[in-house]
């Protein structure tokens, strides 16, 4: 699956739900099936500015494409923080930085967060976008 | 009076949040504004929008009537003995600054100290620190116990002789416990330590008579108290603020000015540097003339009722851990709790809630010191009016079962 798929794929099964409590307990299920993240990964550098609740974001570079890992002390961020996974991992560094992140816009999160969510949302991209740089 | 009657003057509380009736449990933070305040700034903004203390036009006349009409009701209602001792600020935090900075330069030098408490606000942390740091003074903490009661037994050792101040919350914005505050300024003034009372949620809640408490300073915020938003209040014995330097200049502070010497206006103006925030402070007055309304019995009996219904329903879920544990009567518990939920995050928690339509406040309510004494990286906070309906509890209690149903 292309990127654009991907993200096609996450607006896709966004649409489905038309109750906001429907979205959360989608997202809640992402967020209890992210893999386990290491405790000893939640250093301070991995940790994302900006959000309420602590989302820590790590990656591998490997085989040309960066391998995310992440985890967050809260279920919904940590739902959010697995969407984005789900989509920008395991993809090249020119792939992560074609993408217009858009999508988050698309399925309506951006604008149905709260101010401080929607900071942390922005972050989190930021961080994505930041660590594909560093990888180019 | 009953609380149909009172909530129909808040046009607010009639609004849909995603379609759902709105349960607006985050009156700590902010309350709605009565009817009566709307009107008021309404009026000013449109018929009497003018520069108060200045112009000799009607309209400045006007205007500034109404700002001093508003310090005579403040007054009033802390029964201050003088009106110079009214400064209006634009909220607790300025009111806090201020004193924090022109007591400071006025009384605090090298190798003095200032006690705060563990339950403070942020703004009744930090202006201290700053001061302190200014100085090179030494900021002295007296701690909470387990339910959230102050360690008054502890107070006596953190007085010294090199204490200029003790500043303490009325209430603590998270705990929502009335602190002993008479006791407190009793014990320091027999060290010669004034006080200072953060009454931010304090004035909301309770009866305050400066001079029966023979508070040094009380200051609190108009937002909290159903009147205009960047309004507030400082409270200052008069034989403080007179020998206080001004903490901002310019504007209808002063006497008369030369670069040479400039002298400064006399109580409160003194204080009230810069164009006032005349239309929002003037709604102090119909604010306070909506609290008289309150003290009445059948309405805080309906209250009470409320804030009783939902202290035995969090105290009686073992999921739920309450920071503020009442003791007794719990006639010290005002209906504010905040809590978490074993296993939740209660930034989670206030998503969903707000997507049934109910406003909580989460995080860390500007007291990070408390969180940390707690061990919690946040609480979720329900705060109510007397504006709240007891089905407003119960519909908040079943959601919030719901929630953590979804989340565990």
């Amino acid at each position: 699956m292309t990127l654009r798929e991907a993200e096609n794929a996450v607006i896709e099964e966004f649409s489905m739900y038309d109750e906001w409590l429907d979205k959360y307990e989608y997202l809640i299920e992402l967020g209890k099936a992210l893999k386990d993240y290491p405790e000893s990964s939640k250093t301070d550098d991995r940790l994302i500015k900006g959000c309420q609740s602590r989302v820590w974001l790590d990656y591998e570079f490997r085989d040309g494409k960066i391998w995310f890992n992440a985890d967050s002390d809260a279920i919904i961020t940590k739902g959010i923080i697995s969407l984005l996974i789900g989509i920008y991992s395991e993809r090249t560094p020119q792939e992560i930085l074609s993408s217009d992140f858009s999508v988050v816009e698309k399925i309506g999160l951006k604008e149905n967060l709260s101010p401080t969510r929607a900071n942390g949302l922005v972050s989190m991209i930021a961080k994505i976008r930041n660590i594909a740089e560093c990888n180019l | 009076m009953d609380i149909r009657e009172i909530r129909e003057m808040f046009p607010a509380l009639d609004r849909k949040v995603y379609g759902k009736d709105l349960v607006y449990f985050d009156n700590a933070a902010t309350s709605h504004r009565v009817q009566s305040v709307l009107d008021t700034w309404n009026r000013i903004s449109i018929e009497s929008n003018s520069n108060i203390h200045r112009a000799v036009h009607r309209l400045a006349d006007e205007a500034t009537q109404a700002y001093e009409l508003a310090r005579d009701s403040v007054k009033t209602f802390l029964n201050a003995a003088f009106r110079e001792e009214i400064v209006f600020t634009s909220g607790t935090t300025s009111a806090v600054n201020l004193v924090a900075f022109s007591f400071g330069e006025a009384f605090v030098h090298e190798g003095d100290e200032v006690v705060v408490t563990e339950a403070e606000h942020h703004s009744n942390i930090v202006p201290w620190q700053l001061m302190c740091e200014r100085k090179g003074a030494l900021l002295r903490v007296l701690p909470v116990d387990d339910d959230g009661y102050l360690k008054m037994e502890e107070l006596d050792g953190l007085l010294t002789e090199r204490t200029r101040i003790v500043a303490v919350t009325h209430i603590s914005n998270v705990l929502g416990i009335v602190n002993p505050i008479k006791d407190i300024i009793e014990k320091c003034h027999a060290r010669n330590v004034p006080v200072l009372v953060d009454g931010a949620q304090g004035a909301v809640h309770c009866r305050v008579d400066v001079q029966d408490l023979d508070c040094d300073f009380y200051v609190f915020s108009g937002h909290k108290l159903y009147a205009a938003t960047g309004t507030g209040v400082l409270y200052g014995k008069r034989k403080w603020l007179e020998v206080m330097p001004p903490y901002m200049g310019g504007g209808e502070m002063v006497g008369t000015v030369g670069f040479d010497k400039t002298t400064f206006a006399p109580l409160p103006l003194k204080f009230e540097a810069g164009t006032q925030n005349f239309a929002s402070a003037a709604t102090l007055k119909p604010a306070i003339d909506f609290i008289n309304l309150l003290n009445d019995n059948n309405l805080i009996k309906e209250n009470e009722l409320i804030k009783d219904f939902l202290l035995a329903k969090l105290m009686s879920d073992e999921r739920v851990r309450l920071y503020g544990v009442p003791r007794g009567t719990g006639e010290d518990k005002i209906p504010l709790f905040s809590f978490t939920v074993n296993g939740v995050h209660h930034e989670d928690l206030a998503l969903i809630l707000d997507k049934m339509g109910v406003a909580v406040r989460s995080g860390q309510m500007c007291a990070e010191p408390l969180m940390n004494r707690f061990d919690v990286t946040g609480m979720l906070r329900i705060s109510l009016a007397p504006y709240n309906t007891m089905d407003e509890a119960e519909y908040f209690i079943k959601c919030l079962d719901k929630a953590i149903n979804m989340l565990i």
